[in-house]
């Protein structure tokens, strides 16, 4: 639970998540809704993220990642806590006070084909965010379009076609360039390739680590798989229950759990050698 | 890994410049899959207005309904046409005491007992080509056709009424929920509690009798636009409701979320986001709409709570033509099967919408959004 964003990198943290809440209340009644009990997605979450680098943010399915995204970027509101996006505080603005802000934090969906409205072309879908923050339109906007489905493996005729045309890969291709369209400095990705066959969540992975250098990008991401994350994070935060019970250097944490819930995590994690396997099984096994 | 395994399925070549990461996977599993979901139903290209196109016009009969319906509209717009230079009368001249030159026969329009005159056809060079519509002698054909403008201008009009109304108060308590949806659900309820039929005498004998005075809209008790008006607002929670629950349902889907974390407006995910998926929905309701618009008209209005005499409707024509039911049938069997027709064509073309327009693609987007979760907790 403790803050690690002071050990990499010159400079503040990027962004800074201290004792972040996000309660569902849970209501029932008859005629009134009346508060009974709440749902705690996620209960007090302190992290921070520097500059240039990627968060692995690891937990079971329904342990609160995807509610943190949401709280940190202000697609939920979130109950109490505080979220630094470069020192500014940024938890409680209004949707205006927040627009600007935008451009600067994104967010990869999980579900390729829930996250891509049915109706709009790709070329709407990649380009509104160009004319929401009215930055491009007309011929502008399409060549900007153009260029970034080019840079994200798709092609500039793509351009016309809708959603249902395309494969989960494709899709989540498209999503990864509507969230780059204007050069953000922070990207959440959230499971971007757990909806994907095995095969392409390596090429999507390579395409998101590519334009993270070229960019100049810092991720969070997010995986309920520990294995997908390791080998692409500078630190990993682990989290159970709305918490996160371990953060540290990716390769410390996978080598080095301290965390019980982090040897379980890892210990699901297929490997494809089974001597290894067996190893890392009695590994937590006798301490878990 | 070669990293065109994306490809194969696909009809356009994707630039992976990617060397992929070596996972050590087999790399058949995915280009399999996409072969099989979209080189199976290769038909699928092109837009979601394109495609429900293409299986529109498969379905004959929805087409043939469609040009019924076009006919019918067609003909009652050539009402005045048929009026001054075919039957020369108007829908409420009455011929009580005139005589038809029929092949050197005098046939009177209404004999002394009061029986009506049957069809002529073109016997008389089109006049009282159905006959006359009881003792005031009034030309049945010329009222069929003017009537059928009060039922058709009804039908089409109430149900832009009700889409206008329905659209913007589903929107409104869908998208914003919270009070303002309780609030309107509630005004909704009291509408939707009462029968509709109920619901429109009432209000229709209470302004047939004084009018309706809304501020600057004034409503002389005669006008057209007071059943227009009842009928699409009694409707309106009929179309609301299902509206607002696929506005929830769409809420909540992440393409609304990825809107809003590009900063978009409220007024923009309501007419970007949300309109153009309910634009299906629409266009299927307000086609059946205008099919039940029409036969509230004729039972308001057989009842006298709809359009008010001497101004035809077929619902009036029916109400007229039962006083005569015994002697002269067919009175009540000419504007009855011209409803019919109508509303008959109406409904078929309004189902054959629905077919190309919904269902397939939602069922489709669902088993795939399933196969996704399935993928959720690969091993
Ligand atoms: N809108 C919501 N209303 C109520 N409960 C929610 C909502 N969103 C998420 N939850 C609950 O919060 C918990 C965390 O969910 P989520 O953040 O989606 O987990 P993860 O992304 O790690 O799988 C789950 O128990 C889930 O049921
Ligand atoms: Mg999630």
């Amino acid at each position: 639970m403790s803050d690690v964003g002071s050990t990499s990198t010159a400079g503040g943290p990027l962004l800074e998540v201290t004792d972040l809440v996000k309660h569902f209340p849970i209501k029932s009644g008859l005629l009134i809704d009346r508060e009974v009990d709440q749902v705690r997605a996620v209960d007090g979450i302190s992290f921070s993220v520097n500059k240039g680098e990627t968060l692995g943010l690891v937990g079971e399915s329904g342990s609160g990642k995807s509610t943190a995204c949401r709280a940190v970027l202000q697609l939920l509101k979130p109950t109490s806590g505080s979220v630094k996006f470069e020192g500014q505080e940024i938890a409680g603005l209004s949707r205006r006070e927040l627009r600007p802000l935008r451009r600067e934090m994104q967010m990869i969906f999980q579900d390729p084909y829930a996250s891509l409205n049915p109706r709009k072309r790709v070329g709407q879908i990649v380009g509104d965010q160009l004319k929401i923050q009215k930055v491009a339109s007309g011929k502008a906007l399409r060549t900007r379009v153009e260029e970034l489905l080019e840079r994200v493996g798709l092609s500039p005729e793509h351009y016309n076609r809708f959603p249902h045309e395309f494969s989960g890969g494709q899709r989540q291709r498209i999503g990864i360039a509507r969230a780059l369209a204007l050069g953000p400095k922070l990207v959440f990705c959230d499971e971007p390739v757990s909806a994907l066959d095995v095969s392409i969540q390596a090429q999507i992975v390579n395409l998101l680590d590519d334009l993270q250098d070229e960019m100049g990008l810092t991720y969070v991401f997010v995986a309920h798989d520990i294995g997908v994350v390791r080998h692409i994070s500078d630190r990993i935060a682990v989290m159970n229950h709305g918490k996160i019970v371990e953060t540290g250097e990716a390769d410390q944490v996978c080598e080095h759990p301290r965390d019980a819930y982090t040897k379980k995590l890892l210990a699901a994690v297929p490997i494809p050698d089974p001597r290894e396997s067996r190893a890392r099984r009695e590994r937590a096994g006798t301490t878990g | 890994m070669p990293p065109e395994s994306e490809k194969q399925g696909t009809e356009a070549p994707i630039p992976t410049g990617t060397g992929a990461l070596d996972a050590g996977l087999g790399i058949e599993s995915d280009g399999a899959r996409v072969v099989e979901a979209e080189a199976g139903d290769g038909r699928q290209a092109g837009g979601p207005w394109r495609i429900a196109g293409r299986r529109l016009r498969r379905n004959k009969v929805a087409l043939f309904s469609l040009a019924i319906f076009f006919l019918i509209v067609i003909c009652c717009l050539l009402a005045p046409v048929w009026a001054n230079h075919v039957a020369d009368t108007g829908p409420n001249t009455t011929h009580t005491l005139e005589k038809l030159h029929v092949n050197g026969e005098v046939r009177e329009v209404v004999e002394p007992s009061g029986k009506a005159i049957g069809p002529q056809w073109f016997e008389a060079g089109g006049k009282f080509f159905l006959g006359a519509d009881g003792h005031l002698g009034r030309d049945e054909m010329v009222r069929l056709l003017y009537g059928g403008r009060s039922s058709l201008f009804i039908g089409i009009v109430a149900a832009l009424i009700t889409t206008l109304l329905a659209v913007t108060l589903g929107l409104l308590s869908g998208y914003y929920g919270g009070l303002t949806d309780t609030f309107i659900s509630r005004i909704m309820d009291v509408i939707w509690s009462f029968p509709v039929v109920l619901l429109g005498i009432a209000l229709g004998i209470a302004l047939a009798v004084g009018g309706l005075k809304l501020g600057p809209i004034h409503l002389k008790s005669s006008s057209l636009w007071i059943p227009t008006l009842i009928i699409g607002v009694v409707y309106t929670p009929y179309m609301a409701r299902p509206l607002r629950g696929e506005i929830l349902a769409l809420r909540e889907k992440e393409f609304i979320e990825a809107a809003v974390a590009q900063g978009a407006s409220d007024r923009r995910i309501m007419f970007i986001e949300l309109l153009p998926n309910l634009l299906s929905t629409i266009i299927v309701f307000f086609t059946l709409n205008i099919a039940n618009n029409m036969l509230l008209e004729a039972t308001l209005s057989y009842l006298g709570a709809g359009v008010q005499p001497p101004s035809s409707s077929w619902g009036t024509m029916i109400s007229e033509g039962f006083d005569a039911l015994y002697s002269q049938p067919i009175l009540t069997i000419i504007p009855g099967t011209a409803i019919l027709l109508t509303v008959l064509s109406v409904n078929v073309f309004g189902d054959g919408l629905r077919d190309a327009l919904d269902p397939k693609s939602k069922v489709r987007f669902e088993a795939r959004a399933g196969t996704a979760a399935e993928m959720d907790n690969p091993v």
